[in-house]
């Protein structure tokens, strides 16, 4: 086939793992949900007996967000991006074809493995990284896998130079590979002992304050390298592309791309003020946290200038709508991060709700955002149908945009509130508040923070009609939209 | 400018991870040895509090508590002296958590008393109403892993040297001798407990979940 031949690329492996994104984002946001009631309302911690605990939904929440939903996303808009930017077919290679779907399919056995293990209990409660080391093997099976369909996609290309968003693929890939083995090396104690006990325990080769670095160290970086990196991706891929418009500026994508690289890693030491960490990694943490919104910011401008002299797309494709709000929401955040690592800031904010808060203005905002807007604009090319309805996704962003904004802000007042009062003291040095009070007067909050969950929840709800509508129901199109994605009114 | 690296995957890649890797290599590696030294008299823990600590990760207590006093005096008023890097140095894993709905529990055994987390842990309301905190009763009947609590300090002693089976220190031993000693722990708390369920299966020679977390909580001080 010749490069300028019309290529059929083919979509299997990324329909796919369209469907878990949709699916494990509806089961994440869900849990998420209960679990932001039942700190407003305690009872609800009794419904699934001992296994629907505040404290065991947790981290299936974060799990199920992260390596449910995010991954999904991410993977599907790999297998769709990586394919079209380097203009080559999955079809054209059985092997690869195998891989994908072999990527997709243990994957999901993984995920199921996962969900049940952590409502049973069994974890190393080590945050994001709570899957015992069985699991772990899988993780990691998984990850060699989808290195395998980069590279092989790669190695049998036909545009030779790599695209920006490939650049940000390849650097997730590779980011999490080191943060995940090296964060989750530890040692089973069934082999060790000599076949005692269960086999899913483990111990972490590191201990106490290291073991805090490290922990750090991933659970930071799992966010670049999750949250961050393969979102920057995909909104270098869709924005342009949705919007007919060109990068703004190939040097600032550079600057931020490697400026991001080299950065972000420092900054984990910021989850670990005030800790026993010896001082000089914490000042180093703060100190690269402020630099960190160059680069950021960096990408999040690039993006809104690629819309310079094209603002009226905004009122008229909803999707850009998306884009464009998520980049907004992505330099929110990445103000608010490094605000937050300022040693003096951190020692009120550290432990409170305000934590929380930044987490969701960052994933509510920009991670869901872009992968939902990357979902719309991939399926009139996937199923070969316009978008079902414009008018639900306009409904669907104001709702969602209003959650958003109800989430962080309620979150930002629990949060110093609440820091405050653990520090304050009366006119003879003695602590004004016990704990309890501390609680207590977050409860407001907590009501708002739920509303907030359920009005996002039923955003995304909104969001899978539509997607499964167009999958099913909608116009059939003769043949490939090329910028702005056709929508039902 | 860059043009040459994005048509070499290679090189481009191998670029990308050392850019990456390096602030670990200089952030992480070189504090490692000296952070991980013990305090003077700090003693591993015991089969039953290993047990305990197990519960303490099976609910995930740290989606909610803390166990890092920082140095504030707001926090050395509430909750004691500040946490110092050796007391850690047999936590496998940390268990600093990063979230405080409920208060700092590191020193938690210096203020709190068994009957105090038996009432609380049946019923949180009942010592303190205001408390949003889910029960666990749960733990009352679910029956502590002894047999994994063994297999981890068996681990830790043969591959990180955690210091079991030393002199004045804490005998480890097999593990039909590990469980006789976690039993008899048991039996100890147990006597300062209500709950009759709990306390017939300790004289039955079983150890409920509840027995193994207060015997965890009550060593961190």
């Amino acid at each position: 086939m010749q490069s300028n031949a019309a290529l059929e690329y083919d979509y299997s492996v990324a329909k796919l793992f369209t469907y878990t994104t949709i699916l494990f984002g509806f089961l994440g946001m869900l849990i998420g949900t209960l679990i932001a009631s039942q700190l407003a309302f305690p009872e609800l911690n009794y419904l699934l007996g001992e296994y629907g605990t505040f404290s065991r939904l947790r981290p299936m929440h974060t799990n199920i967000v992260i390596f449910g939903f995010t991954l999904s996303g991410i993977w599907a808009t790999f297998y769709y991006v990586g394919q079209r930017t380097l203009k080559v077919s999955m079809a054209e290679s059985k092997f690869l074809m195998f891989i994908g779907k072999l990527h997709f399919w243990l994957y999901f056995f993984g995920a199921l493995v996962a969900v049940v293990t952590l409502l049973m209990g069994i974890s190393a409660s080590k945050e994001y990284a709570e899957f015992e080391w069985p699991v772990d093997v899988v993780i990691v099976l998984v990850w060699v896998l989808w290195g395998i369909s980069i590279f092989g996609l790669i190695g049998i290309r036909r545009e030779k130079s790599l695209y920006i968003s490939l650049w940000y693929y390849i650097a997730c890939f590779l980011g999490i590979a080191m943060l995940y083995l090296f964060n989750n090396m530890e040692v089973p104690t069934y082999f060790v002992s000599g076949g005692i006990g269960s086999i899913f325990h483990s111990v972490s080769m590191y201990s106490g304050t290291n073991d805090a670095l490290v922990q750090w160290w991933y659970g930071h970086n799992a966010v670049a390298f999750g949250f961050t990196v393969p979102i920057v991706a995909m909104i270098y891929y869709y924005l342009p592309k949705e919007s007919g418009q060109a990068v703004y500026s190939y040097k600032l994508s550079l600057l931020s791309f490697w400026g991001l690289m080299f950065v972000y890693l420092w900054a984990g030491s910021h989850h670990v003020l005030w800790s026993t960490v010896p001082d000089w990694m914490q000042t180093m943490g703060s100190i690269f946290s402020v630099v960190l919104i160059l680069p950021s910011w960096g990408s999040a401008i690039n993006m809104l200038l690629t819309m310079k002299g094209e603002w009226n797309q905004l009122t008229e494709n909803p999707l850009i709508k998306f884009m464009v709000l998520a980049s907004t929401f992505y330099m929110l955040s990445t103000l608010e991060g490094p605000i937050q690592a300022v040693k003096s800031v951190n020692a009120i904010a550290h432990f409170t709700d305000w934590i929380p808060g930044h987490v969701h203005d960052g994933v509510l905002g920009w991670v869901v955002f872009m992968i939902m807007a990357a979902l719309f604009h991939m399926a009139p090319r996937m199923f070969k149908r316009e978008i079902y309805s414009k008018k639900l996704m306009e409904a669907q962003f104001w709702l969602q945009t209003t959650a958003v904004v109800l989430y962080f802000t309620s979150m930002w007042i629990a949060g110093i509130t609440q820091g405050m009062m653990w520090r304050a003291v009366d006119e003879y040095g003695n602590l004004m508040y016990s704990f309890i009070d501390t609680v207590a007067v977050l409860h407001p909050y907590y009501t708002i923070r739920t509303l907030a969950g359920v009005l996002y929840l039923v955003g995304f709800l909104m969001f899978a009609f539509n997607m499964v509508k167009t999958m099913t129901a909608s116009r059939k199109l003769e043949e490939e939209p090329q910028f702005r994605s056709p929508m039902a009114a | 400018m860059f043009h040459w690296l994005e048509k070499n995957p290679f090189l481009f890649s191998v670029g990308v991870f050392l850019v990456i890797a390096f602030a670990g290599l200089v952030e992480i590696l070189p504090n490692f040895a000296e952070a991980s030294r013990p305090v003077v008299g700090l003693k591993p823990y015991t089969v039953l509090e290993l047990a305990g600590k197990e519960v303490y990760k099976k609910d995930h207590c740290i989606a909610c508590h803390s166990q890092l006093i920082r140095p504030f005096k707001a926090e050395t008023d509430r909750y004691g002296q500040y946490s110092l890097s050796g007391e850690y140095a047999y936590d496998r894993p940390f268990l600093w958590g990063s979230k405080r709905t409920g208060p700092d529990l590191h020193r938690v055994g210096n203020y709190r008393t068994t009957d105090w987390h038996e009432n609380h842990m049946w019923d949180p309301k009942s010592v303190v109403p205001q408390s949003i905190m889910p029960a666990y009763q749960h733990m009352f009947t679910n029956i502590a892993d002894i047999d994994t609590a063994y297999a981890e300090a068996l681990t830790v002693k043969t591959v990180f040297d955690t210091p079991y089976d030393t002199p004045n220190g804490v005998k480890l031993g097999t593990l039909d001798e590990a469980k006789a000693a976690a039993l008899e722990e048991a039996k100890a708390i147990a006597a300062d407990m209500k709950n009759q369920d709990v306390k017939d299966a300790v004289a039955n020679g079983q150890i409920p979940e509840i027995v193994a977390i207060i015997a965890y909580l009550n060593r961190l001080k």
